[in-house]
């Protein structure tokens, strides 16, 4: 095993203990935010991201590291979307969390595991239809907020770190 | 087993962890977080290996040939760091029902199953379609202020609340 790959084993099973031990690998609490009753995973994802921000453009800034950005189509990102998000729905994991729900003993996850591998088996037939007509609208190429409005990225990190304590603040509030 | 290391850790400090550890991996390793391309070459290697010729006709496979490669071995990674967390807690459970599935389906296999395989082909699917999970899209994305990721995460929950509605219903019991 070389460094890269030490790396990532390293780097999930720190993760796979921050998951476990907050519950965020759990179906109730998934589900239970796609229900609108437990927002657990909110609160973790947000804050992951709020920290994540400003030390990824801070290590970006000291040239450091190099974004890498995924493209967007409008199309294949919204209609995959929303069909990932009804997978999620009736798995109660995403493909990382389905990896630990296993690891704490949830045979359904890895069920479900079995079935991402042949939704991506689907797709790889699928996937000459999605480089053409509706879903392949709206392709900008690998682009970022600050890119879209030519603002500078500190700015925009203020403006949607307060939007992101502006949402968990209400969720304290609503006490879900 | 105690009933302290029970509880769950504060989900703000977990998740402010995990968004250094996050940040630390790109900074070390050059790498950040996702899970579904994983997926991906799993399928494409498992199917190579009963189909070996059609595997070639496919353009997919063709971009995302199987690797062991640094996402991989996170996935493994997440497993095992999950299952070691859960026996120190004591929260380990070999189980295919989740508590709140049960409570409104009750424990038949079958049911549960094929859910849950219905669901993770839609996953699969979904997330190759729009080019990421919510690893990939929704955490490495919006740290990086993407707009394919604003969309695709925005996307993953209007899905899903749209489907959670339609099998739990609107009424909660908790």
């Amino acid at each position: 095993m070389n460094a890269e790959l030490w790396g990532g084993l390293i780097t999930g099973i720190l993760f796979g203990i921050l998951m476990q031990r907050s519950e965020v690998i759990r179906y109730d609490r998934q589900v239970g935010a796609v229900r609108l009753v437990d927002m657990t995973i909110i609160r973790f994802m947000l804050s992951a991201i709020l920290v994540g921000t400003v030390g990824i453009y801070q290590l970006r800034e000291l040239g450091m590291i190099e974004l890498s950005v995924k493209g967007t189509v409008v199309g294949t990102n919204v209609a995959g979307g929303l069909v990932f998000g009804a997978g999620w729905a009736l798995l109660g994991y995403c493909p990382g969390t389905a990896a630990g729900a296993l690891g704490e003993g949830r045979i359904d996850a890895l069920v479900g595991m079995a079935g991402m591998l042949a939704g991506a088996m689907i797709f790889a037939e699928a996937y000459p239809y999605t480089q053409t007509g509706f879903l392949a609208l709206g392709n900008y190429g690998r682009i970022t907020l600050p890119d879209v409005l030519g603002a500078d990225p500190w700015l925009l990190i203020v403006g949607v770190s307060l939007i992101y304590l502006l949402i968990l603040y209400t969720l304290e509030k609503l006490k879900v | 087993m105690d009933n302290k290391s029970r509880i769950a850790w504060n989900p703000y400090l977990a998740g402010a962890l995990a968004g250094l550890l996050a940040v630390a991996s790109v900074a070390i390793v050059g790498k950040f977080f996702g899970a579904s391309t994983t997926f991906a070459r799993l399928g494409g290697a498992l199917e190579g290996s009963v189909l070996p010729q059609h595997v070639q006709t496919l353009a997919y496979f063709q971009k995302y040939p199987f690797k062991m490669d640094w996402q991989l071995l996170f996935l493994v990674g997440i497993a095992a760091g999950s299952f070691m967390a859960s026996i120190w807690s004591g929260t380990f459970s070999l189980t295919l029902f989740p508590d709140m599935w049960k409570h409104r389906f009750g424990t038949s296999v079958v049911k549960r199953s094929i859910t849950a395989f219905l669901g993770g082909i839609l996953a699969g699917f979904g997330a190759r379609m729009a080019g990421g999970c919510p690893s990939g899209h929704g955490l490495s994305g919006l740290m990086q202020m993407s707009v394919s990721g604003y969309i695709s995460l925005v996307c993953f929950f209007l899905g899903g609340i749209i489907i959670a509605r339609i099998i739990y219903g609107g009424r909660y019991e908790a």
